[in-house]
Formats: structure tokens, C-alpha cells, sequence
């Protein structure tokens, strides 16, 4: 099978101008992936999956990420010579830069070919923010299987999925306010005591059920003499 | 009947009635009667939820064999049944079906609630859609631990239910629920919220423990 680089390379000669990177995995299971930019997404997926030599006919997975907003510090050295004294080391300043990398809603699918009995093709899809521009373009109409895992990524991460046919909540009810697997939902305080807290749920027990104060030192009893 | 009745001694020792049945001749009274066979045709409903429900599933099957006990009749329908046996994690969502139908089965019925997170939610308590036990909804009458567990326990919480049932009283005030006018057979059927049921639990069967203070 193609390499996603190869892939890309591809794709970029038969859409130009579309918006295609390759995000890489630096794990240990390497398994590169394609970013694909929202406006040629649809048109790509139909590619993918109709191409002779890749027709990845199978969806068997898609998944939502959530990146929240980050704060990155990045440190250079500016070194700048002497003008007095050229042969003298140069002062070196260390200068952090802050900056804010804003957060978005990540969708990742993975492809199989069944006809061609390879895969998986990842590729993945990002949202502008994650507010009011947290939508994709759906991809069930290319791929029938994306349609309840679509709705479940809507359902828990909150991403609209522009032209999917039936964008329903599917795992929560519909009363149901907030996505919870996103980093910063809040559930109900509704914690109640287990016998073996640990990680997040040990904080939520000290704060329910904090440390009584300690006793009032007792003098220790002399053990009577035999 | 609504005055006090203190029962006779028994003037038939346990064995007497044994030499007696011996010889041919049964005696018993309608209370035993009644529970005998009430507590030998206990039939659940073909109803699971979870990974306990597989074990359930083993237990009505040959090697463990729930129709020793009388209760190899799993109902598709909750209007032929008598025992729910909740199998597995009750999420937030499912909830009020499980309530509906333990509203829709006629009295006298009977609940199990089986395995850890139909206990209390188990490993997933703290989860975002999982109930934190059914009895905060509908009364339970055995409770069997385990994660899940063994159609061998499940077995041994069905025969702690026919003892349980064989000490029903068909009059006074120790009567079960079915026989008694006083305590209703349905449970109010909780609305979705927001963020979770509403009510999140019927005050009528269920209260909350006290508050545990931590000893370290």
C-alpha cells in the first residue's frame, strides 16, 4: 500500500490548491496520518474510497479528539557580539515567548480496503475552535458506517457534522446538556463515597469527605507494674 | 383483615405432620400453600443489561439449570412475569425503561439486583450516565454481589428468594406488598434533566446513607 506521503503527493496533483498535510506519529507504532482541510474533505473521502489502486471502501472507525486551548513557551538564545570587542564571546540572553495556541475538536477516521485487503488509511479533520466553528463536513454519505459513530462524536465532543442525515445525540438523551468527554466539562456534583478512591476520584473524596480533626492528645497510660 | 390476630400454638408438632404425611394424610394451611407454589414458579423476565446478563443466560442454561428451582420460564413479556433480574449497568438513559417495566409486571413481583453495578453502579459509579444503583428506583429484594457473578450465586440468590417468600404472611401487618392496599406497586418514572434524572431517586424506597467520616 501507498505511504501516506505517497498518498498526499496524489491527492495534491488531482485537487490542487486543496489544504493536505501528513501529521506524523513519532510513537512507536508510526502510523502517520493525512490532515485534511474542511473545503476538499468530501471530495477527497470520495476519491479514497473509489480510487482503483487504494478504494477504501471500509470505514471502521471514527473517533473525536479534544484539544483544549494550550499556552506555549518556547525559549530562544539571542546572542548578540560585542561591538567593543569582536573576538570576545558574544552575550548570550535567553528570551521566553508566550504564546496561545488556540484549541479545536479533532475527528480522525481510519479505512480498510476490503477489495484490496490493506489499510488502515488514517486521516483527520479539525474543527476552527471549539465554539462556534466546531463543525466538519460529514462524511456518511461516503461512508455509510460513519453515520452512528459521527452522531457519537456530535453526542460526547460536541462537533457538528455539516450534511450528515440525521445529527441526533445517540448515546446521552436528547435533554442533555454539555458533551462530557471533553476536557473541560463539569459534571454534577453528585459524588458519593467509595472504599477504594483513587487518581480524580480520591480529590472528589477529600473534598466530600475531609479528615475530622485530630484528637485531643491522650497521655499515655503507664502499664501498671507486675 | 385488620385486627390483631395472634396465631394458636401449634398444637401438630413438625414431627407428627412428618409421621402423619407418612401415613398419607398432608396437612397444611392455606399460607403454606400459597407461598409454596408463589415461591416455586418464580418467572423472570428475559430482560439484560450487561455482562451479567451472560450469566444469567449460563444459569438457565444445562450445565447449571435455573429449572431445578422452578424458574426456567424467561417471559418475553413483563406482563408474564415475576422477577426482574437487573443484569448489569443501569446507565442513566436506561433507567426509566427499566422502571416502565418493572411498573408493566404484575404483583406479586420480585427485583434482583445482580452484580456490583446493579448494586451500586460498580466500577463505573462515578460516571457521567451511570445510575448509581436501581434501588434508588425500585425496591430490591435480593442484592447479589460479584462482578458479575456466578450463575452459581445467581442460583443461590433465587433460593434466598424462595425463602423469602416462604415467610410471607397472607395477613397482618407483615404482609407483603401485593397483599396489602397501603403501599403502592408502581414506582414514579423520573424525567430526563439537564445533567441527570429528575428526580434522581424515589424517596419512597430509597434514602441516603449517613455520611461516612474518613478515620485517617
Amino acid at each position: 500500500m501507498e505511504s501516506p506521503e505517497q498518498i498526499r503527493d496524489r491527492l495534491l496533483a488531482r485537487f490542487p490548491g486543496a489544504e493536505i498535510s501528513v501529521v506524523t506519529n513519532p510513537g512507536i507504532a508510526a502510523q502517520h496520518s493525512l490532515l485534511l482541510g474542511a473545503a476538499h474533505a468530501r471530495a477527497i473521502a470520495e476519491f479514497l474510497r473509489d480510487d482503483p489502486t487504494l478504494r477504501l471502501d471500509q470505514c471502521s472507525n471514527v473517533t473525536g479528539i479534544d484539544w483544549p486551548e494550550k499556552e506555549i513557551v518556547e525559549t530562544t538564545n539571542i546572542s548578540t557580539p560585542d561591538p567593543a570587542n569582536p573576538a570576545a564571546p558574544p552575550t548570550v540572553v535567553e528570551q521566553k515567548t508566550k504564546r496561545l495556541q488556540p484549541g479545536f475538536l479533532e475527528v480522525v477516521y481510519h479505512l480498510y480496503s476490503i477489495t484490496h485487503r490493506h489499510g488502515p488509511v488514517i486521516f483527520r479533520q479539525r474543527t476552527g475552535n471549539r465554539s462556534d466553528e466546531a463543525t466538519v463536513p460529514s462524511l456518511t454519505p461516503v461512508w455509510r458506517s460513519c453515520e452512528f459513530q459521527e452522531r457519537e462524536v456530535f453526542d460526547l465532543f460536541g462537533v457538528t457534522f455539516v450534511g450528515h442525515p440525521d445529527l441526533r445525540r445517540i448515546l446521552m438523551w436528547d435533554e442533555f446538556k454539555d458533551h462530557p468527554m471533553r476536557r473541560d466539562y463539569v459534571e454534577p456534583d453528585d459524588y458519593e463515597w467509595e472504599p477504594t478512591p483513587h487518581g480524580a476520584v480520591l480529590e472528589k473524596t477529600k473534598a466530600h469527605y475531609p479528615t475530622p480533626p485530630a484528637p485531643a492528645a491522650v497521655a499515655p497510660v503507664k502499664a501498671a507494674a507486675p | 383483615m385488620s385486627q390483631e390476630v395472634t396465631p394458636p400454638p401449634p398444637s401438630v408438632t413438625e414431627t407428627e405432620r412428618d409421621e402423619l404425611r407418612r401415613q398419607g394424610i398432608l396437612l397444611t394451611s392455606l399460607q403454606e400453600l400459597y407461598t409454596w407454589g408463589n415461591s416455586h414458579s418464580v418467572w423472570p423476565l428475559n430482560f439484560g443489561l450487561a455482562c451479567c446478563a451472560i450469566e444469567m443466560i449460563a444459569a438457565s442454561m444445562a450445565k447449571f439449570d435455573i429449572a431445578r428451582f422452578g424458574s426456567e420460564v424467561f417471559r418475553p413479556s413483563p406482563r408474564q412475569a415475576d422477577l426482574l433480574i437487573v443484569s448489569g449497568t443501569v446507565t442513566k438513559k436506561m433507567a426509566p425503561q427499566v422502571i416502565r417495566l418493572w411498573n408493566q409486571m404484575p404483583e406479586p413481583k420480585y427485583c434482583i439486583a445482580m452484580g456490583a453495578c446493579a448494586i451500586s453502579g460498580g466500577p463505573f459509579k462515578q460516571g457521567y450516565n451511570v445510575l448509581k444503583g436501581i434501588d434508588r428506583f425500585i425496591p430490591v429484594d435480593i442484592y447479589i454481589p460479584g462482578c458479575p457473578p456466578r450463575p452459581e450465586a445467581l442460583l443461590h440468590g433465587l433460593v434466598q428468594l424462595q425463602k423469602k417468600i416462604q415467610g410471607f404472611k397472607l395477613t397482618g401487618p407483615d404482609a407483603p406488598r401485593h397483599l396489602r392496599d397501603d403501599q403502592p406497586c408502581n414506582c414514579p418514572v423520573p424525567e430526563f434533566g439537564e445533567h441527570d434524572l429528575e428526580p434522581p431517586a424515589n424517596p419512597a424506597v430509597w434514602t441516603a446513607p449517613p455520611a461516612i467520616v474518613r478515620k485517617d
